[in-house]
């Protein structure tokens, strides 16, 4: 041993040419195999038979101005003077005419809190969240019905007018709001020591997620009635909004309890030997990371949610669809290409507005990952 | 290290109050019993190693001690407060108590900052500022007041047990329980920990470790004491511990640990 031996590491060297760039994306991804490049033809074969014609359909050869005569003419394609003619229809029902008004501001009050909360660099977020959850349901209420805890502030417009994408709206946001934290409470509740908070909180799960939203629906809306004392009315929309809060608050009960059962018993532990009490270690340890672990869950509820909402036809609620349902059975546009061109139009609303409930959901998740769990 | 390890940096600050008080603990899991007849009084300031074989029932003790777990018979008292089913008495006895786990147990979704200054401002009600800066002081402490801003994850094993020491710490705990703290590091992190420990020890803190590090136990321990099959088979100071077990079950299981 003469000298000491010095460690130094080899330098570090590129990746072989072949694997990076364009051609090498494309071999590495496409044609790795021969299985795979048969796949990539196959789809390639696939998207060019199904896309043209549907671009084809849906915007070349589409029918964009005059009537039904127009349509009628071009029956093969799609016909969008039927939606563009009837849009206010669709979105605001059968609300009367010279009350639309009153939609147009709680859904612009709507769309700005909404974007102010989900747009992070905005101050006074905490109170515009606190707007929006306790006093806003109040004026949206005021402004669509017409009239809150008895006070009259405008001419009252019935719910069974009330329709389309409004509607739409009002259903799932209230189900939204209130299923989240009633899940919450139902899933921690499945989880208590306490034997019949438990055996409430199961039973209240078990049954809501047994029977089908449909049967929720129709009992709100014709058997709840015959047991409630005379003289009793509860609105039809209301008992439908119960049902529709109430069943998906069951499913997400099931959501968050899976996030909870993922939290490993250390954070428990760890959070109790500081002298954390149970609601603080919820609030601050548990519930963080048990939710943000199952928000694809419950986004995914969220969603089923939002197209749920098309079930209340069955009480004669007429929700977008129903609405465009109703009106292409119109006469005057008993036009081959109208129906399909109708229900393309719900689709793509629906598809546009879950798709953006997703893509907020990924957003989310990114933002608050923070490095590998221990 | 055998140098260090007979070098001991004893107590000046055991004192004659006591600290922690078991009498006649039993503990049953299901069937199992766990715990048995465990009687054991901590003085304040005194740093005491419990080890022996796994499944001996050292980790469920010292856990009884804050209530993670709980005893069925028996009394335990803490600052002379009983430990019973009472909520209040329970999480007084755990603000006074801070813990350090075998897995850390690190809140991945705060930042390093933010798990040490949790617990003084909610529990406690201190302003965030004065939190902080008890924070700031203790990660000093541990060595590592640059990382206060990173979240665990981005942390050696180390350097979180480091932090989980100093997240106990920022509670001002009378007592301090380690639960194999060192057992999940690789070996050139145990050190660190380690000098973190000592450095507690030498600052008069009450400690009961559980732990394997021998080389600490001699330096620090006021009094080792040996469990298996749920009793306390042997206890006492580390030097006629470790130079002259008088039970034969120590004997063997301390030729194990140090016989290669």
């Amino acid at each position: 041993m003469a000298e000491n031996k010095t460690f130094t590491p080899l330098p570090d060297l590129p990746p072989p040419a072949s694997t990076v760039g364009f051609v090498g994306w494309l071999r590495s991804n496409l044609f790795s195999s021969p299985a795979n490049t048969i796949m990539t033809v196959l789809a390639a074969v696939f998207a060019l038979w199904l896309i043209p014609p549907t671009l084809d359909w849906t915007l070349f050869s589409a029918v964009y101005s005059g009537g039904s005569e127009a349509c009628a003419a071009n029956p093969d394609a799609a016909c969008w003077p039927f939606i563009t003619k009837r849009l206010p229809q669709f979105f605001y029902g059968f609300y009367e005419e010279t009350e639309r008004w009153r939609v147009d501001v709680a859904a612009i009050m709507l769309a700005v809190g909404l974007v102010w909360l989900l747009i992070e660099r905005l101050p006074y977020r905490q109170f515009v969240g606190l707007f929006m959850l306790l006093v806003y349901p109040l004026i949206a209420w005021a402004l669509l019905y017409g009239s809150v805890f008895g006070i009259d502030f405008f001419p009252i417009v019935q719910t069974s007018l009330w329709g389309g994408f409004s509607l739409t709206l009002v259903i799932a946001l209230t189900g939204i709001v209130i299923s989240l934290p009633l899940g919450i409470v139902f899933a921690l509740g499945r989880q208590s020591k306490m034997p019949i908070i438990r055996t409430i909180c199961i039973s209240f799960i078990e049954f809501w997620r047994g029977v089908p939203l449909i049967t929720v629906l129709f009992m709100a809306s014709v058997m709840l009635p015959l047991f409630l004392p005379e003289g009793v009315t509860f609105d039809q929309l209301l008992r439908a909004l119960l049902g529709v809060a109430l069943f998906s608050s069951a499913y997400m009960a099931e959501v968050v309890r899976g996030g909870l059962q993922a939290i490993p018993k250390g954070q428990t532990e760890g959070a109790q030997s500081l002298g954390l009490g149970y609601w603080l270690m919820m609030r601050k340890i548990i519930l963080p990371q048990a939710l943000k672990t199952v928000i694809p869950g419950i986004v995914n509820t969220f969603i089923g949610l939002f197209k749920d909402t098309t079930l209340v036809l069955i009480i004669s609620l007429f929700d977008l669809l129903g609405v465009v349902q109703a009106a292409i059975a119109d006469p005057n546009w008993s036009v081959k290409s109208v129906p399909y061109t109708g229900y393309v139009f719900v689709a793509l609303v629906f598809w546009v507005c879950c798709f953006g409930m997703s893509q907020y959901s990924r957003y989310v998740e990114r933002k608050l990952h923070t490095g590998h769990k221990r | 290290m055998s140098e260090t390890a007979t070098q001991n940096v004893k107590s000046s600050s055991m004192t004659d109050e006591v600290a922690i008080r078991l009498e006649g603990v039993n503990k049953w899991y299901g069937q199992f019993h766990v715990l048995k007849d465990i009687n054991l009084t901590v003085k304040r300031g005194e740093r005491i190693v419990i080890c022996g074989p796994s499944g001996s029932g050292k980790s469920t003790m010292i856990r009884c001690i804050n209530r993670l777990e709980e005893h069925q018979q028996g009394k335990i008292l803490v600052d002379d407060i009983e430990l019973t089913d009472n909520l209040k008495n329970i999480e007084a006895i755990r603000r006074e108590v801070g813990m350090c786990f075998q897995h850390f147990n690190l809140f991945p979704h705060l930042t390093v900052l933010e798990n040490c200054t949790l617990a003084p401002i909610w529990v406690r009600k201190m302003p965030k500022k004065e939190a902080e800066e008890i924070a700031m002081h203790y990660l000093e402490r541990v060595k590592i007041p640059d990382q206060a801003n990173k979240f665990p994850g981005q942390l050696s094993g180390g350097q979180q047990q480091r932090v989980a020491i100093a997240r106990s710490l920022c509670m001002n705990p009378k007592v301090m329980l380690f639960d194999e703290p060192t057992s999940a590091l690789d070996p050139e992190m145990i050190a660190e920990v380690l000098d973190v420990m000592i450095g507690l020890a030498e600052s008069g803190m009450t400690m009961l470790c559980v732990t394997h590090e021998m080389g600490f136990a001699r330096k620090v321990a006021d009094r080792v004491i040996f469990m298996d099959a749920g009793q306390i088979v042997e206890e006492n100071e580390p030097e006629a511990f470790f130079g002259n077990p008088q039970n034969e079950r120590t004997q063997l299981f301390l030729s194990q640990i140090l016989g290669h």
